[in-house]
């Protein structure tokens, strides 16, 4: 029996690679639906937002690469296509410089509809760009949305716009014209103009950032979405009302995109990471029942020598 | 000089930004938007400076024909690739944009390796935990435990398993109780550690008796 329980704790680390793969993977074609209760966290957030009138002017800080997409994204496509549906105006930054590409992607996958482009007054708008289809509702470029860009400068970069939003971010990134041309900035000066802060953050400079600068100095609501790893660190901030809800890791996303009726990638992952914390949880189990089967035997052999 | 004038600098610099945070009216005000935007401007360079500091380093590499040479030949054709690209054949301004060569690039090479590489993690926390997590004490059990509930309880599994047990009882519960108090407690711990350590480093930089950044000492 001791034999059997030895060469379990030596087995071929490739062997719990493929169970990992297979745990991860056959989920996602079988597509079974969780239960996704909804945290305390989660539904601050989303309060938050439901309180903002029409019209509310959002800053977007997409704070993360293509490495954490898989948690981030779901939550940019369910936040934006909350926005669109409830009138809320939003506007994309980066204080890293993948996020306002991965901000753009995002609208680009939330638009439903299958036209390239329109002509429109002699202009060239393009569906996923240029205008946004989300069942009846419709959000266009400049006037509902817009995107900023990449701001070097961490921490900087927020402090900065707590007194020139326009000194920060000048131009659009799209067409590079000056923001005020824009009917989106119309009103916007400086951070505190903006209504609410969503920050989706995967690291520094991200949420801790936002909490410093934006809460604490310029008094501006943020609301935080980060990845699994980073969101205990942001725990601390909810209690004090310095965070307005965290969306925490897939989990997060999902529940998110319960509460705007917009399940999609990550509810769709829930079932894979479900899986993948079930055998996680099982390699510990065995792997300790393994250690202490076979340690009176390998504590008797350092004895004898 | 080459010391005293970088001293000077970041206590100017420093003793602005202290005075600005408790006073925000002018002369500290513009004082302290100036210091922002040079910091904006030496950060852009830095990118620049960071980038070819990676390609004389492989070039040097691939030239001298070190160990793991042809890995720096990849970094040198990745990073000309997509210069390039960006630069010359994706649209001018609009680089960014659906269809645009550099949007291909970042589509279907950049973001699936990016994902790729955080994905391992995966499989490696599968066989660390297998082969690493032990209860060989009582502050590795009750870490173990904590992650036990944790993971449990961050999926719909915990309740699930959990169901006849009253609702503060289930698993869910437990991993929220977890991270909102025994997680809030350390982090601020660790938090305020770290900041009071921060504070008296800053000072120590700013008044410049912390020197070893400028090299030497």
């Amino acid at each position: 029996m001791n034999k059997f329980w030895e060469r379990l704790l030596t087995i071929d680390r490739r062997a719990i690679f493929v169970v990992i793969f297979l745990a991860l993977s056959v989920p996602i074609f079988l597509q079974i639906g969780l239960p996704i209760p909804v945290t305390r966290e989660v539904q601050i957030l989303y309060d938050a937002l439901e309180d903002l009138p029409r019209g509310a002017k959002i800053l977007v800080s997409c704070d993360y690469d293509p490495g954490s997409e898989p948690e981030l994204q779901p939550m940019a496509e369910a936040a934006f296509k909350y926005f669109v549906a409830n009138d809320l105006r939003f506007i994309i930054i980066g204080l890293w410089p993948q996020g306002p590409i991965q901000g753009n992607r995002a609208i680009e996958d939330i638009n439903e509809s299958d036209d390239e482009l329109i002509v429109e007054n002699g202009d060239t708008l393009y569906f996923g760009a240029d205008l946004v289809v989300v069942g009846e509702d419709t959000a266009r470029y400049g006037i509902d949305f817009i995107n900023l860009g990449f701001q070097v400068g961490q921490e900087l970069v927020i402090q900065r716009m707590g007194t020139s939003f326009e000194a920060t971010f000048p131009s659009d990134r799209r067409f590079g014209r000056p923001q005020k041309e824009f009917p989106i900035m119309e009103g916007i000066y400086r951070l505190a103009d903006f209504d609410f802060v969503l920050n989706l953050s995967a690291g520094y400079p991200g949420t801790v950032e936002w909490v410093q600068f934006a809460v604490d100095r310029f008094h501006v609501p943020v609301g935080a979405g980060n990845t699994a790893v980073q969101a205990p660190l942001a725990y601390p901030y909810l209690d004090t009302g310095q965070l307005t809800g965290i969306l925490g890791g897939m989990k997060g996303g999902a529940e998110f995109e319960r509460l705007v009726g917009h399940r999609a990638r990550a509810t769709m992952s829930m079932t894979s990471q479900t899986m993948a914390h079930i055998f996680v949880m099982l390699f510990i189990v065995v792997g300790n029942i393994a250690f202490f089967v076979t340690r009176g035997k390998s504590e008797r052999r350092d004895l004898r020598k | 000089m080459r010391r005293e004038i970088p001293l000077i600098l970041t206590a100017i610099v420093g003793i602005t930004f202290f005075i600005q945070f408790f006073v925000p009216h002018s002369p500290m005000r513009e004082l302290s938007e100036t210091f922002s935007d040079w910091y904006s401007i030496i950060s852009a360079f830095a990118i620049w400076l960071g980038g070819l500091n990676l390609m004389k380093i492989s070039f040097e590499k691939v030239y001298k024909k070190d160990k793991d040479w042809f890995f720096a030949v990849t970094t040198i054709v990745s990073f000309f690739l997509i210069l390039i690209v960006g630069l010359f054949f994706s649209g001018g301004r609009q680089y960014l944009e659906q269809g645009s060569g550099y949007d291909w690039l970042y589509r279907n090479i950049y973001s699936p390796l990016s994902a790729t590489m955080f994905a391992l993690l995966a499989f490696f926390v599968a066989s660390a935990s297998y082969r690493a997590f032990r209860a060989r004490n009582a502050q590795a059990t009750v870490l173990l435990l904590a992650a036990f509930i944790v993971m449990a309880g961050r999926t719909p599994f915990g309740d699930w398993i959990t169901i006849y047990l009253p609702e503060g009882w289930r698993l869910s519960n437990l991993s929220n109780v977890i991270m909102n108090y025994f997680n809030v407690a350390g982090q601020r711990a660790i938090m305020i550690g770290i900041s009071l350590g921060i504070v008296s480093t800053s000072l120590r930089i700013i008044l410049g008796i912390e020197r070893s950044h400028l090299g030497g000492e």
